[in-house]
């Protein structure tokens, strides 16, 4: 591996591990909560999956940025306004259906991106894309499936759905405006803004429920470091063993 | 003396422990070079919480073999398939209860699926309750016959 510093190429591991690590969290938020055990299962799984996609992304941007810091230096000893997420990553989901209209949008959104990382020229890149492709086109299915369920369920599972896709609808725009780093390191995300508008059009006409048309966003906060005010209380949390106790080992 | 790579072939899957590390696939190679032994391996998922005890349970084997100070690396790409399960992998699968994955994953995954027979009894009457399981790489089926629970290999 190159030890020569790719400024670019670390800050897009971060934004692309950032973006799974903090979903990771709140999907992890959900155990003991799911409707279902078997849910908490499956919500449990998907949040495994994309901490494992955050560590070798974070990883390689410790590689990338020339530092070799470790993937733990960058999950749990940054400053809120060094993580590069976007604001959908970090959203608090108090019912099912606004969480399962989150990951069906995240995981439409990413599965689109990685399939088109799997030809990135940094090896580590594209192989991780590879692997994850196949993790992330079950996340999009399971998210799907219940968006499904839900919207075309009863009155009130219809209700609840469209009012979950509602909830989570203004940060969408984000997801497409494409910041430079990600257009000069990997994917231009807005490149991928017809899939995933064809994607999210099948599913909620399955599930009859309306789409919105989404409002342009101008500028993409998350990665340029600015975060929602549930971004604090999320890092207290993720950060807070780390921090008090800086010899442990897990 | 046995040869590391038969060492490394014959360690067992921590969750799966009918399956040797060769059964499933994961082994990508075995090198001995300056007295010490590298083993590459890829993980089934990318977090699979299995594989920090196979790197333990693989230089342990070695170092009881006589090859001390062996390095475990991982690898992602070429990404795993089920496919890379071996026919004896397949076999010893099915024998444990866990219906192995179908074969060739290329060819579409479980939409285009020929029906999935019970371990029990053999019934084709069943379905799919969860695609995640105890771990990663299984989901969840039920029996509509016999109503057993059973695990599936996913195909990926």
């Amino acid at each position: 591996m190159s030890s020569t510093s790719d400024p670019d190429l670390a800050a897009y591991c971060l934004m692309l591990g950032d973006d799974a690590l903090i979903m990771s969290h709140r999907l992890q938020e959900w155990c003991t909560m799911a409707p279902e055990l078997k849910d908490e299962v499956a919500l449990a799984n998907i949040a495994l999956d994309l901490l494992g996609q955050a560590r070798v992304l974070l990883t390689r941007a410790g590689s990338a940025d020339g530092s070799g810091r470790s993937e733990d230096y960058y999950a749990y000893f940054r400053e809120e306004d060094e993580f590069l997420n976007v604001w959908l990553a970090e959203v608090r989901c108090k019912d099912f259906g606004q969480l399962v209209a989150a990951l069906l949008v995240f995981a439409t959104w990413r599965l689109a991106v990685l399939q088109r990382l799997t030809g990135s020229s940094d090896d580590v890149l594209a192989g991780l894309a590879a692997k994850a492709v196949k993790e992330v086109t079950y996340h999009r299915d399971y998210a799907a499936r219940w968006v499904i369920r839900l919207g075309d369920g009863t009155a009130a599972s219809h209700e609840r759905m469209q009012a979950g896709l509602a909830y989570i609808w203004p940060y969408v725009a984000e997801l497409f405006v494409g910041h430079e780093v990600e257009k000069r390191a990997g994917v231009d995300p807005a490149d991928v803004r017809a899939e995933f508008d064809r994607v999210l059009g099948e599913v909620c006409a399955a599930a009859t429920l309306v789409v919105q048309p989404l409002v342009p966003a101008h500028c993409s906060p998350g990665r340029d470091g600015m975060h929602t005010e549930a971004m604090g209380p999320l890092l207290a949390e993720l950060q807070g063993v780390a921090r008090a106790d800086g010899d442990a080992t897990w | 003396m046995v040869t590391a790579d038969a060492v490394v072939s014959a360690v067992t899957d921590p969750e799966l422990p009918m399956l040797t590390l060769a059964d499933l696939g994961i082994l990508r190679s075995v090198t001995e070079a300056d007295g010490r032994v590298v083993v590459t391996i890829t993980p089934t998922y990318t977090a699979c919480p299995a594989i920090e005890t196979m790197r333990y349970d693989i230089t342990r084997a070695l170092s009881l073999a006589g090859y001390p100070g062996a390095e475990v690396r991982t690898e992602l790409a070429p990404a795993w398939s089920s496919d890379w399960i071996t026919p004896e992998g397949r076999r010893k699968l099915a024998d444990y209860g866990i219906v192995p994955p179908a074969a060739a994953a290329s060819l579409g995954r479980r939409e285009s699926r020929a029906p999935i027979a019970c371990p029990r009894c053999g019934s084709t009457h069943t379905e799919c309750t969860s695609e995640f399981g105890s771990t990663p790489c299984k989901a969840l089926h039920r029996c509509r016959d016999c109503l057993e629970p059973f695990e599936c290999f996913k195909c990926i």
